[in-house]
């Protein structure tokens, strides 16, 4: 018998609880159901129903529109301005995806009248019940957390989930410059372009050349600024070293300095006409300027030194702050072991520091991979490569698919690259994580 | 007598010469482009950054004559008086609309059980890992949609929304340290939920929530992509914005010294911020590391 009440609920929201005698429930639920029925009225179906407008699906309200619109991307390109009924496919897709987040939510309240139908139906029938006074009481210390977060769940359904899906599914339209809705339609092609970068030649050539130079740059450019911020640490909390704060304090200059401020600053002092090349010249080192930003190698050379520059004194601190809990007990006992003071720092000193650090470092090395401010602010990719597909030599994968974007409107081509560094960021991340619950657990 | 002595012994002598030879370039290093910054903001040239460096060349670049012209021209020549309140409002904005959300979904997620806890973890810790300017067509879309383009609160709440996935580990990383015998010790008292975070764990994470509030109030002064993307007319444009076009030597209002007194009035402020909460930073890189919890 109860499952009559769970049956009655599902059709009829709120009608499984009549049964069960919770009328205020009953009505609540009821009431959720026609809020999502008037919101589908409201948007569109009513005039449908009315026969205010011809039975199709794009004149249906929402929730109905939305779920054709993701499925069939529009049928009606607006091929001159004399066509007043079109499809503008990437609207459709994405208020199919808003509606379809928002249906998620009216489901969550259909999944839960319906299993309250059931439990309380169950209940009455053994006997024991709850009126639904003491039901909301509960309910509202129950429901805090859904009610605390419900905020944050907003914000981050309509600005992170929304968008993020609506890339990723562009990997599988024909969405790029040649097809711009509304004029033209834009069509679901499945794998076609993830094919098509790994077969052509020059899309194959620029994925492979500038995620391999991104992959260097990942690496050499964390490796060289915690390598410089580990130099510096051991000199400053060497003993020869008088006034270690001080040091230390002005070390961290560059770190509070907005990072923008810095890079366009720097770019100012790359530049052709720009400050290294006055320092130089007036220093009698070079005769005539050198266009740092014309050649492969100088704009490279530029970058690694301006990322060092920004970069090394968080690794610095990190590692002034580690080589602070090192106890002193044990150089004492090291020395009367006679190790030397070499020694005592190649085997105690290094392999703390290198344990305690070597989580953030790959995070570092992880997060290096999409470091776009530096590369978009100072070279902007360039000088660009006549092989690659809209890539310059010192292009990352994410400056790269900026371009696509932005300047080239590439946007399937761009969302298959966005589904490459995802899936190379979440391995990474979730191997580190891995990695460090296994060390928690030891 | 014998301290100097030993000091000056070879093997004693050369390692301290060398550390602080290093010590020195290297500040000099840090230091030069710290100081041109400052140098060029009170320069009268106006000219290439070339020809500013002349005109300050030295170790020290101080330039031969001083003024603030630089300064005075942001607010003639430029709108820097505009993009600054348009700054302030988005920053102010996304401080407090972060603290509110990002502390309630941080305690949520470290300190209750609740159907679906696991499932938010895990997308929210996905969600984090998909570079998410590379939405930036869907997040035009959307502001095309709802007719937020052009609007600087809109702005706004993208921020507040989008720096969710990153600082919610942050926050719950930090809360999951907080002894749990606190909560229980308050819940016995009859404390509700919603008293345990005010009255107990919020002021008990303070820390982290100063650092999270730091980041959401600086991030929006110096980001770029956004405001390009999604405010077009000039009254709206930010200080990032208008620091970018009068920095960039193919801009039409290119000026170099207007930017470097732009930058200082911008960037002391922030060191100052930074130098007083230096502590915590150095707690919120430590509680990245534990992220992976």
């Amino acid at each position: 018998m109860a499952i009559l009440a769970a049956i009655m609920s599902a059709v009829i929201w709120g009608s499984g609880q009549f049964l069960n005698k919770q009328y205020i429930k009953g009505l609540f639920f009821f009431a959720i159901q026609m809020l999502m029925v008037g919101i589908e009225l409201y948007t569109g179906s009513l005039a449908l129903i009315l026969g205010h407008v011809p039975p199709h699906p794009r004149n249906a309200g929402m929730f109905i529109r939305g779920i054709w619109g993701v499925i069939t991307l529009g049928e009606i390109p607006r091929e001159s301005s004399a066509v007043l009924v079109y499809d503008h496919s990437t609207m459709l897709m994405l208020s199919g995806l808003i509606a379809i987040a928002i249906l998620l939510a009216f489901a969550v309240f259909w999944q839960w009248c319906i299993r309250d139908a059931y439990k309380t139906r169950k209940k009455l029938i053994s006997g024991e019940s709850e009126t639904t006074r003491t039901y909301v009481k509960r309910l509202l210390n129950d429901s805090f957390e859904y009610i605390a977060i419900a905020p944050g769940l907003a914000f981050v359904v309509l600005f992170s989930f929304v968008p993020i899906f609506f890339a990723f599914l562009t990997a599988f339209t024909n969405y790029n410059n040649q097809n711009i809705p509304p004029r033209h339609l834009v069509e679901w092609v499945g794998f076609d372009t993830f094919r098509t970068v790994i077969t052509s030649e020059i899309w194959g050539n620029t994925l492979i050349g500038v995620g391999l130079w991104t992959v260097i740059w990942a690496f050499v450019s964390t490796l060289l600024a915690f390598g410089v911020g580990f130099i510096q640490a051991v000199f400053i909390n060497s003993k020869l070293v008088r006034w270690p704060k001080l040091w230390r304090g002005l070390y961290i200059l560059p770190w509070a300095i907005p990072s923008l401020v810095s890079l366009l600053l720097f770019r100012n002092f790359f530049v052709t006409n720009g400050v290294i090349n006055q320092l130089l010249m007036d220093m009698n080192i070079i005769s005539s300027p050198i266009t740092f930003f014309g050649s492969v190698g100088w704009s490279r050379a530029a970058l690694f030194i301006i990322n060092t520059w920004l970069g090394f004194a968080g690794p610095m601190v990190l590692i002034t702050g580690v080589m602070t809990t090192l106890n002193p007990e044990t150089y004492e006992a090291a020395s009367i072991d006679g190790a030397s003071a070499f020694q005592q720092f190649r085997k105690l000193t290094l392999p703390t520091i290198f344990a305690a650090i070597s989580p953030l470092l790959i995070m570092g090395i992880a997060g290096a991979f999409n470091n776009f401010g530096i590369v978009f602010f100072v070279t902007g990719g360039g000088p660009m490569n006549a092989r690659y597909m809209m890539a310059g030599h010192t292009d990352l994968l994410i400056t790269w698919v900026y371009r696509l974007t932005l300047d080239h409107r590439m946007y399937n081509f761009a969302s298959v690259m966005s589904t490459f560094i995802f899936i190379v960021v979440a391995s990474v991340s979730g191997w580190n994580l891995t990695r460090t619950r296994a060390f928690r657990e030891e | 007598m014998k301290k100097v002595k030993r000091f000056f012994h070879p093997r004693r002598f050369f390692p301290w010469l060398g550390v602080h030879i290093n010590l020195v370039v290297m500040a000099i290093i840090v230091l030069y482009p710290v100081l041109w910054l400052v140098g060029a903001a009170l320069s009268p040239i106006r000219g290439t950054p070339g020809a500013v460096t002349q005109d300050t060349f030295g170790i020290i670049p101080i330039p031969r004559a001083f003024t603030l012209d630089n300064f005075t021209r942001l607010f003639t020549d430029h709108n820097y008086g505009t993009w600054y309140r348009n700054s302030l409002i988005i920053a102010t904005i996304t401080l407090v609309g972060t603290i509110i959300v990002h502390t309630f979904m941080g305690f949520v997620f470290a300190r209750l059980q609740f159907r679906g806890r696991k499932t938010g973890l895990l997308s929210i810790m996905v969600l984090q890992m998909f570079p998410s300017f590379l939405a930036m067509v869907a997040i035009y879309s959307i502001f095309l949609t709802f007719g937020w383009l052009d609007n600087i609160y809109a702005l706004a709440f993208l921020y507040i929304g989008g720096g969710i996935p990153g600082t919610m580990w942050l926050m719950r990383g930090y809360m999951l340290n907080i002894p749990k015998s606190l909560d229980e010790a308050a819940y016995m008292d009859g404390a509700s939920k919603m008293q345990v975070f005010t009255k107990v764990i919020f002021p008990l994470s303070k820390p982290i929530i100063t650092f999270i509030g730091f980041g959401a109030f600086m991030g929006p002064w110096m980001d770029y992509i956004f405001p390009r993307l999604l405010l077009r007319s000039s009254h709206n444009h930010t200080i990032a914005i208008g620091l970018f076009n009068i920095s960039n030597p193919t801009d039409g209002a290119y000026d170099i010294t207007a930017f470097t007194a732009g930058a200082l009035i911008i960037a002391i402020p922030f060191g100052i911020i930074f130098f007083a909460f230096q502590k915590y930073f150095a707690l919120g890189a430590a509680a990245g590391a534990n992220k992976g919890e």
